[in-house]
């Protein structure tokens, strides 16, 4: 909770030119610029989306287990696009959470300062590679890894996405655990010391819980982002849209059904719409993490 | 523990250098593709790339200022400045590809753009949007309160003490969030996929009306759609890509350093 501090002090309801009350009607006119644009991002996807349910069952589209979009027998259903979401991102999440933890656990309480100062600027890098950059490296290399140190036929597959999204996922989860695990106050970790604990006893039973809710949002950050993801998943994780939880299987993933299919569909047609219908349920999902994750954060500063 | 963490930057980056750096040569960055795409150069994706980076500052800069010091300097503790701070949240986590979607529906196809510069720009501002804001509400934030109070005490209205005072105060932390929203606009493929981006054009963007070839884009059509694609090339452009946009972070955040170092002194 920030303190009012620091804001430009000055009595808010007196009224006069000479407070530059113009000024902030402009300012407060264009901040409010986002709130526009939110609204109109959901208005929009709305609009698009919702022709699809006057000719398509909502009931179909929501349950319906398969995506032909270009068959003869055309069906729009999510779930083979929602489990290849699921199981990217939980596959993700299942190998980038134990190692953020782990790093952040050690950056902040054992390792000397000047780890931290590498650690920074460096996970300032990793997120700041595109994710056409990751999707090819993974197209062109880590397929061939994968197809040599498992025997498979391609390397295009739901784990190739995973690896590659943890990879993403890290220095979102490293920064903010790390800053969840800082805040917790010193006083925690010498009362535990002083009652005789060893340090690494002291970091698992003491600090991390402590961090909990901290360590929770930059997980569900973490995994938000990469929910969202597009490019990468749409390069190496082979596009069959087909219901399955294994690892090594070709997924699709909501994310690249859009970015795929529109540039070869009518507009206006019910490819169209489905394909918003889609993009509309991409925007609750992660709407819904982000909130989530707002709500965590908040609890810890409590 | 930590070198774990470090090794795909490590090996990622040793990759493209590896492979990118025998195909980047003058002529690599001056001339358009030929061939049908399987050699020559990549001088319009690079035009394209600048030209939406100048476009989506245009928007982004200008608007994320503004909301940045609305929100450090004037926002007040009611439901307004709540809903303005959970807008730009949201929309920090809006997925790129649905940036894209909205970009087609409202720019592209409602307001009649069409596949243009204009419509790309547009929509990567939409998108950096929340990283200004935040970027100058920190920035304006860090701005010590003595030279407020000074200000005002010396007769000043609030307006004129952020034009005056606020505003160059956040300049460095301005210009940082600028440059990350930059080389964040420079990677975006999946928004500029329906709005701005096309794989071959015969000839340069002459209007903002036109459609344009980028980067990120043409490295991704490279990789997946153009068979027997010298691979120099693609290593070649990712190279590139990774290299302007590690370029301007570096700087970003040595910019940061510095302003650190320069307000633990003691400030302007």
């Amino acid at each position: 909770m920030r303190l009012a501090r620091n804001k430009t002090p000055g009595p808010r309801r007196r009224a006069g030119a000479h407070e530059g009350r113009p000024a902030e009607f402009v300012l407060a006119g264009l901040a409010s610029l986002s709130l526009v644009a939110l609204g109109l991002i959901c208005l929009f996807l709305v609009k698009d989306a919702l022709p699809l349910f006057a000719d398509y069952p909502a009931g179909g589209f929501f349950a319906g287990r398969e995506w032909q979009p270009v068959s003869t027998n055309v069906r729009f259903g999510l779930i083979p696009l929602l489990t290849g979401s699921l199981v990217v991102a939980l596959g993700a999440g299942l190998i980038a959470v134990p190692l953020a933890i782990g790093v952040a656990l050690f950056v902040s309480e054992v390792a000397p300062r000047w780890v931290r100062e590498l650690l920074k600027p460096a996970m300032e890098l990793l997120a700041a590679i595109p994710s056409v950059v990751y999707g090819f490296f993974g197209l062109v290399v880590l397929s061939r890894w994968l197809q040599s140190a498992f025997g498979l036929n391609s390397g295009l597959n739901a784990l190739n996405g995973s690896v590659l999204l943890a990879v993403m996922a890290l220095p979102t989860m490293v920064t903010l655990s790390e800053d969840a695990l800082r805040a917790v106050p010193q006083s925690y970790r010498n009362a535990s010391l002083a009652m005789g604990a060893s340090r690494l006893e002291t970091m698992l039973h003491v600090t991390l819980p402590a961090a909990r809710s901290g360590i929770a949002a930059a997980v569900m950050l973490g995994i938000g982002r990469v929910v969202g993801e597009t490019m990468t998943v749409l390069m190496v994780t082979g596009n069959a849209s087909q219901i399955t939880f294994l690892l090594f299987d070709s997924v699709r993933t909501m994310t690249a059904t859009v970015a795929a299919e529109m540039a070869e569909t009518a507009w206006g047609s019910l490819h169209y719409h489905a394909l918003f219908a889609i993009g509309l349920t991409l925007f609750a999902i992660t709407f819904a993490i982000n909130a989530l994750a707002d709500v965590m954060l908040r609890k810890k500063v409590s | 523990m930590a070198l774990l963490a470090l090794a795909p930057l490590v090996v990622i980056l040793g990759y493209l250098l590896a492979g990118g750096l025998p195909a980047i040569s003058w002529e690599f960055l001056t001339q358009g593709p030929s061939n049908m795409m399987r050699s020559g150069g990549i001088f319009p994706a690079l035009v394209g790339t600048f030209l939406l980076v100048v476009g989506s500052s245009l928007v982004a800069v200008p608007l994320g200022v503004a909301g940045g010091l609305y929100l450090s300097e004037y926002a007040g503790p009611g439901v307004f400045t709540r809903l303005i701070r959970l807008a730009v949240l949201n929309l920090a986590g809006v997925p790129s590809v649905v940036y894209g979607l909205f970009g087609l529906g409202f720019f592209v196809v409602l307001l009649k753009m069409g596949v243009s510069v204009l419509a790309g720009s547009l929509t990567l501002g939409l998108l950096v949007l929340p990283i200004v804001i935040a970027a100058t509400e920190e920035a304006a934030r860090n701005v010590p309160d003595s030279h407020r109070h000074a200000s005002l005490a010396l007769g000043a209205t609030r307006w004129a003490t952020v034009w005056n005072v606020i505003l160059p105060g956040a300049r460095p932390g301005i210009l940082t969030g600028t440059i990350l929203a930059v080389s964040r606009v420079a990677g975006e493929t999946a928004p500029i996929m329906f709005t701005a981006a096309a794989f071959f054009l015969p000839r340069l963007p002459g209007s903002p009306f036109d459609p344009v070839m980028a980067l990120p884009y043409h490295l991704y059509v490279l990789s997946t759609e153009v068979a027997r694609a010298d691979p120099k090339i693609r290593l070649g452009t990712a190279l590139v890509l990774v290299g302007l946009i590690l370029l301007s972070n570096l700087v970003a955040i040595v910019l940061r350093a510095r302003m650190r170092a320069k307000q633990g002194g003691g400030g302007v």
